[in-house]
């Protein structure tokens, strides 16, 4: 049922786009980021549930909460640094595009390091 | 859950219709400068309601995954 109202509103998004764009295109890109910023909104709420779902899984596998704090700040980060990559991809700007996108990375992997750092550790204490 | 807020929209085009309806009238008055300045106006104006948005994701953003 929700999807009816998404696809709707993408498609009323996009036809006013199309028509604001004809005069005003500066506006007509502000709209259409606005109405992806609703979109995702809308369905931040379910993925607030989904999220609550495995974080209760993980507790209970006794999987230790670091671990997944850092995946799910590293999705985030990522979700975040495309969302952004493909609003200046819109306006035309590929090369901020793509520095978005690489300082996103920079980010993830800093994010990463300690995670890395663990896994290394553990392989270590394996090692006799 | 929240609800889809189709009424952003639509206050957005017409604001976008609006200006440039306004912008063709003052052309025909004469007043470059008026027109000019009335552009930008609906542009920030826009621009203030799409920030809120995305201040808003942001914010949602940080509670979900604890950014």
């Amino acid at each position: 049922m929700e999807i009816i109202q998404v696809v709707g509103f993408g498609v009323i998004a996009a036809v006013s786009v199309l028509f604001v764009r004809q005069s005003r295109p500066d506006i007509a890109h502000l709209l259409s980021i606005g109405a992806g910023v609703v979109i995702v909104v809308y369905v931040l709420g379910y993925l607030g549930m989904i999220i609550d779902v495995i974080t209760d899984l993980a507790l209970e596998a006794e999987i230790n909460t670091v671990f997944l704090r850092t995946l799910l700040r590293v999705i985030g980060v990522s979700y975040l640094a495309e969302f952004g990559a493909q609003i200046c991809r819109d306006a035309g700007e590929n090369g901020i595009a793509a520095k978005v996108e690489f300082a996103g990375k920079i980010i993830i992997l800093i994010m990463a390091v300690p995670i890395l750092l663990a896994v290394l550790e553990s392989i270590i204490n394996f090692i006799p | 859950m929240n609800v889809l807020r189709v009424d952003l929209l639509f206050q957005i085009v017409g604001i976008g219709i609006f200006i440039s309806v306004l912008n063709i009238v003052l052309k025909q008055a004469g007043k470059e400068e008026q027109a000019q300045l009335l552009t930008l106006v609906g542009v920030v104006i826009v621009f203030l309601m799409v920030i809120q948005l995305i201040g808003e994701l942001f914010y949602s953003f940080r509670n979900i995954f604890n950014l």
